[in-house]
């Protein structure tokens, strides 16, 4: 799978040629420096974008046959996000944050499981607030929630620890894990912390878009 | 995502963001302004309509000069449709008290007249009046006070009505169709029509006029004016509300014209202010649809989720107009109150409001959808990269589409395809103009550095930075300056003209009838009051031919072409251009070259009866041929209430056949006593009191200017909005900016004066632009459109640099002021807002 993009110095492959498949409940870190194309391999693999050449095939069926609704359709419901600058809507309480997800599928109880999966990350006492009123732990706890509250059968985290202080990462670390073990989602983590990585169970590193090293742990 | 996704409280929150704030109050400005245009004129046309009935007693009148009989088929007609009417029998004959007679306007009615307006009598000579609902009692008469004043009659002293003795019961102080034509030339005496058939005076052989009466509902007046047309014969003469009384007419028009600029334009300041709203709410929002992408939502999940947002929107917008426009409304019609007599306005009807509410849908489908359509482009992958955006749609064709469907309803509002064409054409002109602007500034903010100070580089340079808002920020000042100082300018134009029209010292009495032995006399008569008075040759002529052609063989179709071509016209000459006249093609005669018989010719008689310059015409004046060459025509401001005619000759072709002179003259209070005396020393001439109808006509315009100043604050209302959209539409840009320039340590001061600097140039230039753009359209929609003279002043320039830079300069100043204010740190973690 190949990611090229134009930009003032010409055409730059920022994914080159890179191919791997994931089981179901695997846990796979993907590593590298800054800048060396994590991100875009990421968006690539959740069919947020499509690659210049190659494809990704999700459960059998290939995104290059889907349009963006399509791919969209197929992640409702089935695939949640966790990012290093949260994403959450600024305007919106942590409940709403975390019943988005569930209003998009048409869940019928919406309302508890959100304060349900707030709970479970240990904000239920914050469900009233405006997301922007947060600090940025607890921010990311409520994306954690949002993320687990559908039940993914598969979760996508970019960095997610990259914008908080090292206490607060620890605690955002256990808890995705934890989340993760209890649910038995398949997660693809990017990191370019070495300790985060190390708790998966596979890390695929990433330099200037190409696949350098690839080690199986536990 | 079902319907059912769509939470309540989530549309509410959207509410708190200031964009959807702003988009409510461009749409309820929108709605308000053409609604109250829309209900305000209906109930100014319907309060001239009233007025003018005043002036026939009724909303229809059907005169016949031979027989009552013929007039009862079209009572009958009228009672069945359940319309009012009455009867007058109207002659001229010789009153009798003692041994003085005097020629007499004799009214009769039994019942039905006045139908509209009405009669006032006092119980003394000049002395102050009531209104009453009766007609004198049988055996009585009331009088009008020049009457009593040359019978030397008192209240309660006998006046001969042919055979009959009759009773003077009082003073005919006033009465609704007390003429304010020519024709009239005697004092009037109202009595009862079984008195007058009693009197022997109405024979086979009386020349007496027989009137019809009818009053009702305009529209079913109007179906029954469309009846009578069809079946009155040729020798009954059809007047109706809409035919009579032009002067009111053309300053109502005036007015109801200038309501409908001020409704377009405040409609197309509203649409840009929501045009910058939306844009500024779709891009504040391109974070949340990458989210919404990721989280599994498809294009139309997203169009419908902000659909809704944006319809609640209009609907509070619309709803807000109309509540709005109604209370406007409704003050409007109080203020017209105070101003007449007119007090049972037409209820508004419910159309404006239906109109608003289309009006704000066409708003929200043109220049916020499109916003929205780009937003629901946005590719997912934003939440990974945050520089990703949407491919631009382009944002030009809905925006004419909206404004072409906005112009539509306007035309629905306003009903006059001129208008809302220029406003197209104008309108699509100065964007042109301004585009091209925007784009050359940012051209030049590319290459010039100014030297001189920080301030001016950094803002030279933010308007480089965003050269697609620079535009559009240049867009939205200019057309926004543009509109106001252009609706300043004509609303100034128009209250000037309006009050050039008719200064307090307009003439209010005209003097018919005078000989030409009496004329020096009556104007030392004046003169010694100190009054001054103006004297016209009155010389009756009937038109007989065209270049030798006999006028009945070029015979003009209209009514009214018929009416110049059959009838005895008014005939005068002067040798200079008299005032409210202006000539529109020929040469007026120099005192040199007065050789030559020529005639001046106003547009009206022009127009009907299809003449030229050079044309020869031929007239009959008292049995003698009299030949002109037409050398001019003049266009009358009939308006002025001065003495004017059709045809005016050169001095010497007409000055042998002088049968009288007609003099006009303002008299106040104190002149007006001076009538008594000048009744009983000039006996022969006739005074036409017209203080009533310029009274009238005076407080119609007062109503019309504070109906204008009303309306145009709703304009300068949707100015500001602009201004604050247009503001706001590179907040966020800034704020970030800002954020960082703060984090190098760059002072406040130095970030406001920054911001200062290019709001200033971006302020005076549209400002300048502004009067430019605003002076041109303003002298086309003056002179041609309104008919108001245009004098281009250079207040205007100064308005619009200096309110252009100042109001600018001053709005994102603040903002940028207030923004500098928030830590750095918490922008640059993204937390802003
Ligand atoms: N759409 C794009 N256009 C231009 N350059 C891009 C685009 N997407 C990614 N890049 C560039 O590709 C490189 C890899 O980016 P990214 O995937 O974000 O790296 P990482 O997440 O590993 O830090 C960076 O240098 C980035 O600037
Ligand atoms: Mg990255």
């Amino acid at each position: 799978m190949t990611k090229e993009v134009s930009s003032p110095d010409g055409l730059l492959t920022i994914v080159d040629a890179v191919s791997f498949s994931v089981e179901t409940a695997e846990t796979l870190a993907i590593t590298g420096p800054s800048g060396s194309g994590k991100s875009t391999l990421l968006a690539l693999l959740a069919g947020l974008d499509v690659p210049t050449r190659g494809s990704v095939i999700l459960g059998g069926l290939p995104f290059s046959s889907l349009d963006e609704d399509g791919r969209a359709r197929l992640r409702a419901g089935r695939v949640g996000f966790v990012f290093q600058s949260f994403q959450l809507i600024p305007s919106m309480t942590a409940e709403e944050n975390v019943r988005l997800p569930l209003e998009l599928i048409g869940a019928e109880d919406a309302g508890v499981r959100a304060k349900q999966a707030l709970a479970d990350v240990g904000l239920a006492g914050r469900a009233r607030y405006l997301a922007r009123q947060l600090s940025g732990g607890e921010q990311q706890r409520v994306a954690l929630a949002r993320a687990f509250v559908v039940r993914p059968t598969l979760l996508f985290a970019d960095e997610p620890t990259g914008n908080l202080d090292r206490a607060n990462g620890i605690r955002i670390a256990e808890l995705l894990f934890d989340l993760n073990a209890s649910y038995g989602t398949t997660l693809i983590l990017v990191t370019h912390e070495k300790a985060l990585a190390a708790r998966c169970g596979r890390i695929i590193d990433l330099i200037d878009g190409r696949i350098v090293d690839e080690s199986i742990h536990e | 995502m079902s319907w059912s996704a769509i939470r309540i409280a989530t549309v509410l929150r959207a509410f708190r963001r200031t964009e959807l704030l702003v988009l409510v109050a461009a749409i309820a400005v929108a709605v308000s302004a053409s609604s109250t245009v829309g209900l305000f004129t209906d109930r100014l046309q319907g309060a001239i309509r009233i007025e003018s009935a005043t002036a026939l007693a009724a909303d229809l009148r059907l005169e016949s000069g031979r027989s009552a009989a013929s007039l009862d088929l079209m009572e009958r007609e009228a009672q069945r449709r359940d319309l009012q009417t009455g009867r007058t029998t109207t002659l001229t004959s010789v009153v009798h008290a003692g041994d003085i007679a005097q020629l007499t306007s004799i009214i009769a009615s039994d019942g039905g007249y006045p139908l509209r307006g009405t009669l006032r009598i006092s119980p003394t000579l000049y002395g102050p009046s009531q209104s009453t609902q009766d007609l004198p009692p049988v055996g009585q008469v009331f009088i009008d006070p020049r009457l009593a004043s040359r019978l030397k009659v008192n209240i309660g002293e006998i006046v001969r009505v042919g055979v009959s003795q009759l009773q003077v019961a009082a003073i005919l102080a006033d009465r609704p169709d007390r003429g304010t034509g020519m024709a009239e030339v005697a004092p009037a005496l109202l009595m009862r029509g079984v008195d007058l058939a009693a009197s022997g005076l109405i024979g086979p052989a009386s020349r007496a006029t027989y009137a019809l009466l009818v009053a009702g509902d305009p529209d079913a007046m109007d179906r029954f004016s469309g009846w009578v047309k069809l079946r009155k014969s040729a020798a009954e003469k059809l007047l109706t509300v809409a035919e009579s009384s032009a002067q009111l007419g053309s300053a109502s028009e005036r007015a109801g014209r200038f309501l409908h600029l001020a409704a377009i334009t405040t409609v197309l300041l509203a649409a840009i202010a929501l045009a910058m709203a939306s844009r500024r709410f779709a891009r504040q929002r391109q974070d949340e649809v990458a989210l919404l992408k990721c989280l599994g939502a498809t294009r139309q999940t997203i169009i419908r989720r902000f659909a809704v947002e944006l319809m609640a929107a209009a609907i509070a917008g619309a709803l807000l107009g109309v509540c709005l426009g109604y209370a406007a409304q409704s003050g409007l019609a109080e203020l017209a109150k105070t101003f007449t007599a007119v007090a049972v306005l037409p209820p508004a009807s419910v159309t404006p409001a239906i109109l608003g509410v289309i009006t704000a849908i066409v708003m929200m489908a043109g220049f916020a959808a499109p916003p929205i359509m780009e937003l629901a482009r946005i590719p997912p992958a934003r939440v990974l990269r945050e520089d990703l955006s949407g491919r631009k749609i382009p944002l030009f064709f809905p925006a004419l589409g909206a404004v072409v469907s906005l112009l539509a309803i306007l035309y629905l509002y306003v009903n006059d395809l001129a208008l809302v064409l220029g406003a197209g054409c104008s309108l699509a002109l100065v964007t042109i103009i301004y585009a091209l602007i925007g784009n050359g500034l940012v051209l030049i903010a590319k290459k010039i550095r100014p030297d001189s100070g920080v301030a001016w580089r950094y803002g030279m340079s933010a308007l480089a930075r965003r050269p697609r808002e620079t535009t559009a920020q240049i867009l939205a000042f200019g057309l926004g300056m543009t509109i106001l100082l252009l609706l300043g300018v004509v609303r100034v134009g128009l209250l000037d003209a309006w009050r050039g029209a008719l200064p307090a010292t307009a003439p209010n009495y005209f003097l018919i009838n005078i000989a030409p032995t009496e004329r020096s006399s009556i104007e030392q008569f004046f003169s010694e009051k100190r009054v001054p008075i103006d004297f016209a040759p009155w010389v009756r002529g009937r038109l007989l031919s065209v270049n030798g052609t006999l006028i009945a063989n070029r015979m003009p179709k209209s009514d009214r072409g018929r009416a110049f071509a059959e009838r005895e016209q008014n005939l005068s000459f002067s040798a200079d251009l008299p005032p409210d006249n202006e000539l529109v093609e020929g040469q007026w005669w120099s005192r040199s070259s007065g050789l030559q018989p020529a005639v001046s010719v106003a547009t009206e008689f022009r127009d009907e009866l299809n003449l030229h310059l050079g044309d020869r015409l031929v007239f009959d004046v008292g049995g003698d041929m009299t030949e002109a060459k037409i050398q001019s025509f003049r266009k009358v401001r009939w308006d002025g209430f001065r003495p004017n005619f059709f045809l005016l000759f050169s001095p010497g072709v007409l000055d042998a056949s002088v049968g009288s002179f007609l003099a006009a003259t303002h008299l106040d209070e104190e002149g007006r006593k001076a009538l008594l005396e000048f009744d009983q020393k000039f006996p022969t001439v006739t005074v036409l009191d017209i203080d009533g109808v310029l009274n009238s006509v005076r407080t119609l315009i007062d109503r019309a200017a504070a109906a204008i100043t009303y309306v145009f604050a709703f304009t300068l209302l949707a100015g500001l909005v602009v201004l604050l959209a247009a503001v706001r539409a590179t907040a966020d840009e800034r704020r970030y900016e800002i954020a960082v320039l703060r984090a190098f340590g760059a002072s406040r001061l130095q970030i406001v004066s920054g911001g200062m600097a290019e709001f200033a140039i971006l302020g005076a230039l549209s400002g300048g632009v502004a009067a430019i753009a605003s002076s041109a359209i303003g002298f086309f929609i003056a002179s041609h459109w309104l008919g108001v003279p245009w004098r281009p002043t250079w207040s205007i320039w100064l308005w619009g640099v200096s309110a252009g830079t100042f109001g600018v300069t001053l709005f994102g100043t603040a903002s940028t002021w207030r923004m500098s204010a928030t830590r750095p740190a918490r922008v640059l973690r993204g937390q802003n807002s």
